[in-house]
Order: structure tokens, then sequence, then C-alpha cells
């Protein structure tokens, strides 16, 4: 019934060997650096047409009307659809479906999508789309996010109002604890919007099937959730949307929203044929969710020694127009907000505001990033105030196993932060700077000096981020696991709907599979919607939750082949496993192979895994215990700067972080490697700068990432200190390194500079002011 | 139009090119050659680099009709007979790969250096490879691949 694209997914063959624990190389490593990995945008089929979004240049104004005609008048031209078009229903989300597939008689963000085209070249569909003409009435933006705040009835971007969310969080007795506070410390601090920018745009194949459905070929983060939304915005059952995940160039939390997903659907249901659309970078700008930008105002009382007394908080949370996943952003920002440390009193209030500023949603650390800047930026504040050094003051404060966060949620596992501060402290520093190489300098070739202005800075910084969804939900995942004889050797064949954005899923798949079932060769299927849902690839939870679920469904399989084993040996062995291909007694020895218990039967066995119960956070007090499970990373970042120039060249950056079980060395330290670079990325140069709601760098020639110039060596030690809860004792460790280097960097460029800082990304003008 | 080229040792023809269209995309939607990447099509990320007449280009910055007549080299065309090039092992054992979309184009550009300066210092390295950006590793990995494949070249391999 279904035509499968030339260049579809397709099984990939893990033959080699190594459990969990070992530094196994990827599956995929051979397909990806040959050029035959097929990522989303690859994919091709014959007779298939192209697909374009127009979309608003305004951040805010009504449609009086939209002429379609000019553009189906193109030659070439198969469609051209708009809100009307729309199957079924004409609004989806992630938290709330307050977001039109097209919009209906107004916009409230630059580059929210008009209309959609189809045609037979890239190049007639952009140019047909082009002659669309819309009738606009230009309204004032509504961009300042405090402003929503304190008039959030007038200041209205949709019908939900003007607030998301406030999140309060109130503990102890803040007039006692201001009266007792020897030291007080303030700040106001900003984090600009950072974009995932990850490379491979955002793309997918909608394919109409013979039955009246579809299957989509698309590269996401969560096939079952965009299914949730896809199926009912196209009139479809879901049984009659096929999901099957496309080769994912990087995600980040940027393809947890939706983007051409319905819209190649419409298209394709809508002229009968398959229809491809490929954002180009510009598109890719508008085509997703940014991080939230956030306005910050901290005051910590303590004591003259450091210890501190009380936290009084305000977040404010920038959503743009639409939901998305600015709820749970606010519930991070809020629990999370003060950091991994002891604090007795507080009150904090954070906020997501609805704006017609970009809408922003998910990207790695989740509203944990923006409060860490300015905790972490506190507390080098406090440690000067007290005369107390910024290993120290972190160390005085810090939590541990049995403290409690903000919400009140106690830690119940191991949480070794002043033990990591400490090996942080004591790692090596780099030698002083070489000048005469203008390589090493701020700036390097294009310097303009010989270092006369360059100084050397150190600082340091924590993060806390929370592993798996929170607040109630029920994010589980399941897997599918067979084991039969293929050319004579046992197999595991692994099927999961969980998403490998380039985070190393399917490698741990299979190293969990031949540990749990003692077989070398394993299969990894494509992800699909065959198979029960698997959750997020965000949140740093595949580990934890897909690998809980092949962990259980392979000691469900294991069982059964025990059994068979049983059945054939004759004896009554209580002491069997899996190992090295064979049936092994740990009295007996090896029994049987495999491949010989199995015969020609095949061993299947499906299970659901779900983490422990977590709950919401109250409205009113924030307390609760809301989090699955914490993490901790610690960074020390080593700078030089030219104070004259404004320019950092950052030296070093040394990392400790527990991650309760290593379960692929190489892997891990790639994760650890790419977070603390993103987080370099938001210290120093990562903005999408915006003016009256518009987008002034929609391109990676203006919006810069960091190169391979920018980033330094790293140092890195990593601790197992493992959480009884989780699968193998893991813990989550996409999204920790994220966090801690970007106040790491900053404090490093205030001790060189003397400047405050207090936004990021820093600009030459804040430091040579 | 019709432009003819040599891509990866053989004669290839594309017909019905648009003026306006680039290398990279007669050789990913044209010849079925997606290994180069579209990351951005403006010649800032490096992850369509190819080989033109053995210059490392961003093929989103070349039009088909330059390609006319001269030899491509792409990500596709790296192995021999005998297996990987140095540069794709390395990349595949050095964890060097996460998601993978830059890495036709980083490849390439290593090739590239390591065919130039056989011993490269990580100054070097730097150097050469910084017009290609990466989102997922942070390049430490890239680093210790590209200095990996020039051992394996020296080595014969």
């Amino acid at each position: 019934m279904t035509t499968v694209p030339v260049s579809a997914a397709k099984d990939v063959v893990a033959p080699g060997r190594g459990g969990v624990g070992d530094s196994v190389l990827r599956p995929d490593g051979t397909l990806k650096v040959t050029g035959e990995f097929a990522y989303a945008s690859d994919l091709w089929i014959d007779g298939m047409l192209f697909g374009v979004t127009l979309r608003s240049p305004h951040a805010r104004a009504r449609i009086r009307s939209i002429d379609v005609g000019p553009a189906l008048a193109v030659p070439g031209v198969e469609a051209v659809l708009t809100h009307e078009d729309v199957p079924g229903r004409k609004v989806y989300g992630l938290e709330h479906a307050d977001q039109p597939v097209l919009a209906i008689g107004e916009v409230r963000h630059q580059g929210e999508p008009i209309a959609l085209v189809a045609a037979d070249h890239p190049e007639t569909a952009r140019h047909a789309a082009e002659q669309i003409r819309v009738g606009w009435e230009v309204l004032e933006p509504i961009t300042d996010a405090r402003a929503v705040i304190a008039d959030p009835d007038s200041l209205r971007v949709q019908d939900r109002g003007g607030i998301a969310r406030h999140q309060p969080v109130r503990v102890g007795d803040m007039v006692a604890a201001r009266a007792r506070a020897e030291v007080v410390v303030s700040g106001d601090f900003s984090v600009g919007i950072q974009d995932q920018a990850f490379l491979g745009p955002e793309s997918g194949l909608a394919v109409p099937g013979e039955d009246g459905g579809i299957d989509l070929f698309v590269a996401t983060q969560w096939l079952h959730n965009d299914l949730r939304q896809i199926a009912p915005c196209l009139g479809l059952p879901d049984e009659k949307v096929r999901m099957t995940l496309a080769g994912v160039g990087g995600a980040f939390g940027g393809r947890e929203d939706l983007s051409m997903q319905i819209h190649a659907g419409m298209l394709a249901l809508r002229t009968g044929r398959p229809v491809k659309i490929v954002y180009n970078r510009y598109e890719s700008f508008f085509g997703h969710v940014h991080r939230h930008p956030a306005l910050m105002r901290y005051e910590y009382g303590a004591t003259r020694d450091g210890r501190i007394l009380y936290a009084d908080a305000e977040i404010v949370l920038d959503g743009g127009a639409y939901t998305s996943s600015t709820l749970a952003v606010v519930a991070n920002a809020a629990s999370l907000g003060l950091g991994p440390y002891e604090i007795p009193n507080i009150e904090i209030d954070a906020y997501g505001v609805y704006t017609n500023n970009p809408p922003c949603g998910a990207m790695r650390g989740f509203g944990a990033v923006q409060a860490c800047f300015a905790y972490e930026s506190m507390m080098d504040r406090l440690g000067e105030a007290c005369g107390v050094g910024p290993v120290e003051i972190r160390r005085i404060n810090a939590v541990g196993q049995g403290s409690k966060l903000a919400t009140g949620q106690v830690i119940d596992s191991p949480a070794p932060l002043a033990d990591m501060l400490t090996r942080l402290e004591a790692m090596p520093l780099p030698a002083p700077p070489d000048t005469a190489d203008l390589r090493n300098l701020p700036g390097g070739v294009s310097q303009t000096t010989h270092g006369e202005g360059v100084a050397r800075g150190v600082g340091y910084g924590v993060g806390i981020k929370n592993i798996c969804f929170s607040e109630g939900f029920d994010d589980y995942s399941t897997a599918r696991v067979r084991l039969e004889v293929v050319g004579g050797e046992a197999t595991a064949v692994v099927h999961t709907a969980a998403a490998e954005v380039g985070q190393g899923l399917v490698t741990l798949q299979a190293q969990i599979a031949r540990t749990e079932l003692g077989v070398d060769r394993v299969v990894i299927q494509p992800a699909d919607n065959g198979v029960g849902d698997a959750g997020s690839s965000s949140a740093s939870r595949q580990s934890y939750m897909t690998g809980g679920a092949v962990k259980a469904a392979c000691e469900a399989v294991r069982a059964d082949v025990l059994a068979l084993a049983r059945e054939r040996l004759g004896g009554t062995y209580e002491d069997l496993s899996l190992i090295g291909g064979k049936v092994v007694s740990a009295s007996a020895g090896a029994l049987a192979e495999i491949a010989d218990v199995l015969g020609d039967r095949v061993v299947e066995q499906t299970r659901e895994y779900h983490h422990r119960p977590t709950v919401a956070m109250d409205p009113v007090t924030g307390q609760g215990d809301t989090h699955v499970q914490l993490a901790l990373c610690v960074h020390r970042a080593v700078v030089d700067v030219d104070v004259e120039l404004g320019l950092v060249k950052v030296v070093e950056l040394a990392a400790v972080q527990d991650v309760g079980k290593i379960m692929n060395r190489l892997s891990l330290e790639g994760q650890i490697h790419g977070g603390s670079a993103q987080g370099l990325g938001l210290a120093l140069m990562e903005e999408i700068v915006v003016q009256d709601g518009l987008v002034r760098n929609p391109s990676f020639t203006d919006y810069l990432i960091p190169t391979i110039l920018d980033m330094p060596p790293m140092r890195l030690d990593i601790l197992e200190s493992p959480d009884p809860a989780a699968p193998y004792g893991l813990r989550g460790a996409g999204e920790p390194p994220t966090l801690s280097s970007t106040p790491a960097i900053v404090a490093a460029v205030r001790d060189a500079t003397g400047r405050a800082l207090t936004r990021v990304p820093i600009r030459p003008e804040h430091i040579c002011r | 139009m019709r432009v003819r080229f040599s891509v990866n040792d053989r004669e290839q023809v594309a017909d019905d090119v648009w003026e306006g269209e680039s290398l990279l995309f007669v050789l990913r939607e044209r010849l079925g050659l997606p290994g180069a990447k579209n990351a951005c099509e403006q010649g800032e990320c490096g992850s369509c680099t190819v080989y033109l007449d053995g210059v490392p280009v961003c093929a989103c910055l070349v039009a088909a009709g330059q390609a006319q007549g001269r030899e491509v080299r792409t990500v596709e065309g790296l192995a021999s007979a005998d297996g990987l090039a140095p540069v794709q092992q390395a990349f595949a054992e050095c964890g060097a790969v996460q998601c993978g979309f830059c890495t036709p184009g980083l490849l390439v550009q290593a090739d590239d250096l390591i065919t130039r300066v056989p011993d490269p210092s990580d100054a070097e390295i730097r150097e050469a490879l910084a017009g290609n950006l990466c989102r997922c590793t942070g390049y430490e990995k890239i680093l210790e691949a590209v200095r990996r494949a020039a051992e394996l070249k020296a080595a014969g391999r």
C-alpha cells in the first residue's frame, strides 16, 4: 500500500561487540562518513512535488484579504492552500492547541505561515508564493514582556491572555530572614534569544496512501506527539497517519514543535502526489521556536561568612505568541531558579508571557539555562561581598544528598557538588598565553595589536538540570525486542519510536541488547509509530527512558529464552544467564548455544518503561516532588580578553559532571563537549537580535555559532555516583554541560575585565565601554 | 541547459538545469548524490564542501554551469576500492560524528588538509576547518580525528 521513498530509513545493523559501559562506535557511523546516511532533506521519490511556505513579514497584523490567483497561474504550480483548506482542526500545539496551521485573519509573529504552494521545482514554488497577494493592516506589536505582566488584560497577543503561566515559590519567613541578613546583594540580569541552529534544516516528505491516509517521513524529536497534533489537523484517524523518522541533522529542542509536517501532509492530500518540503536557513530561523529570552531580578541575603539566608527572584520569560512548551519552561525556571544551593527562605516569581516577539519553546537546558546565568552571577557577587572565593562560596552553600530544593523536594540520590567543585579547582591551569603567535590572541589573526591589552581571567559555574519530564507527566517509553537466528547467528532486533537525533541512542540500544541478551549482532529498526510511544528525545531522558524500556524488553525476552533452555536441557537450572552467545550456568558453565536453543523460534516481547511519579508544583507555594531525577555539572573557564578591543578568547574549559554510570564514554564526552560549546555560544556570540518584533539576523552570516577556532580544548572529569532508581544507575547527561559553561565563561571575563556583565551574550561594547 | 562534468571519476550529464541552480542542487536533486549537505546554502557552514578540480569549494556557491567540463569529488567519492579513506575511518573511530550533517563537508576539508600538510599542528587544523560549522561535537573529537587521519595516511592506509 505504501510507496517507500528510495532513501527512507533502513535497519541499522550493529554487528560488533561491546555492551553497557564500553566505548562502542556508532552503528550508523560508516553510513554517515560515506554520505549514504539519508537525512530528511535527502528524501527523494518519483514524481514528488516541492512545497514552500509563505510567511508573514510583520510581527503583528490583520489579514484583510488573500489572493492566491496569481500563484495558481504560474506554470508548474499544482496547489496553493490557505487556512480554508485545512482539512481538520485548524490549530495545534504542544501544550495548548493555540497555533494556527495557517494564519486565520491575523498574524502574531514574523514568519507565521500564511499559505502553502506545491510545484514541480522548488524555485517555481518560491516564485509562485511571492505572487500571492495579501492585504495587510499592520498593527503595533506587543514586545515588552514586563509591560505585559504589568497589564496582561489590555496587552493581549492572543485569546489566552497576556500571561501563559505565573509560578510562585514561597518558602520560609522572608521578613525574619531579611532582618537577620548581614550581607545583601542584588542584580538585574538578562539573556538574549538563542537558536538551536541544528545544521539539518526542517524537512520531510509526505506520501499520500491508497487508503486515503498518509505516510510522513520527517526529522523530529517525538513521533507520537507529532502524530497527536498532525492527525486531527489533517482530519485523519491516527492509524491513517504513518510516521517514520527520517535522518535527523541535530535537534537540541528545536524539533519538539511541528514545522512542515502538517503543511506537507495537506499538500500531498490535495495533490495526490508526494510532497517534499525543505526549509532553507533563512526560513529555518522562522520555522522553529527558540530559547526564551529572560529578564531576571535577584536579591540574596546572607550571613557575613557567606551562608545564604534568603533569595528573592523574579524571572520573566518571553514565549512569543503561542504557548509551545512555555508552561514547562516556566516550571523549570521556578523550581531550579536558585540552583543547587541550600536556601531556607525563598520568594520566586517566574512568568511566561505572550508577546509578538519570535516564538520560543524548547532548547537544550529548557528554562534552567537562563536562571543559571543569574544565580551563578549572584553567587560570584555574594562571594565578593563576603570576601570568599568563587569556589568556596559555592561549596559553603552546596546541596548534597538529603538537601531540599526550592520546591521542598529532597534530593534522594547522590549530589556530590562540594566534591565536584574541589576536583574542578584542583585541575591544572593552562599555561600563560604565547603572545608571539597571533593565533593565540583574542581575535586570532585579525588581531591588530601585539597583545598589550590582553588580560587573563578565571571563572566558575555550576548548574542543575531535571532529567525526564516533570510535574506529573508520565513520559513512558516502549520497546519491542525480538531474538531470532539470522544466518546461523542469534540476532537481537530492537524496535522503538525513539528519535536518534545525533546523540547516539542507536548505539546505546545495541549496547543494552548485547549486555542483556549475550549476543553480538543487533539490528536497530527504523523509528516509527508501528510501535508504542517512546516519548521525546529531550530533557536528557532517552538513555533513562528508552534505555529502560529496551532493558525491560530484553529481560522479558531473556526469561523466555532461559525457559526454552531449561526445557531443552532437562535440568532445573536456577542460575542461567546469556553470555557470549551461549546459555551459561553459573555452576556448570556453558550449556548450549543461544542459536541452538532458539532454532527457528522467534522470541519477542514489548515493554513499557515508566519513571517514578511526580506532581505539579503547588500553584501558590511552588512546593512538590516535581522532578524525576536531577543532574549536576560544574565548569571552570579560563579566558584571555583584549580589554581594549572587547575580544574574548576562551583558552580552556574544564568540567566535572556526575553521570551516575558511564554508558559509553566516547558518546558521553561528545555530549559534554557539544553542550559546553552551546553554552559558550550563549556567553559570547549567539543571539537572535529582535527589533520591534522583527528578526535582524536570520542567517549564519549574522547569527554566529562557535567555530573550531572559538571552542577551546576541554578537560573532563566524569564521576559515577549511581542513582538507584535509574536503569544501570545512570543520570541523564546531555543538558547539564550547556547550563554551567555560560556563567563560568562570563565570570572569567568579569575576572579579566572587572566589568559587571549582566547580560549574555556579552558584546564587545560591554567590555570596552 | 545541459551540464556535463565528472563526479567521482564518472562522467555525468544533467539536463534541463535552470541557470540559477547551484552545483549543490544538481548533485543532490539531479544526480542522486545527496552526500554534500544543504545546511545554509550561502557559504557559511561548509557542509556542502566538495572538491572542484582538486580544490575544496562550497558547492552551494558554485553555479552548476561553472562545473562544465570539470572534475568534482564528493564525500561519496572519498573511499576507494580498498575501503574508507583515512579521514572517514578516523572520524568514525574517534567519535567525531554525532548527527553527522556537517561530516561530509568536514571530511573533504580535512582530506585536503592532510594531503597538503601531512602532519598538521592543532593550530593548522583549526585554521583549515574554521569554515566548517559543527553544532554537536564542540570540535574536540574532530581535532582528534584529523590527527588520527594524518597518522593513518602516513602509515599508508
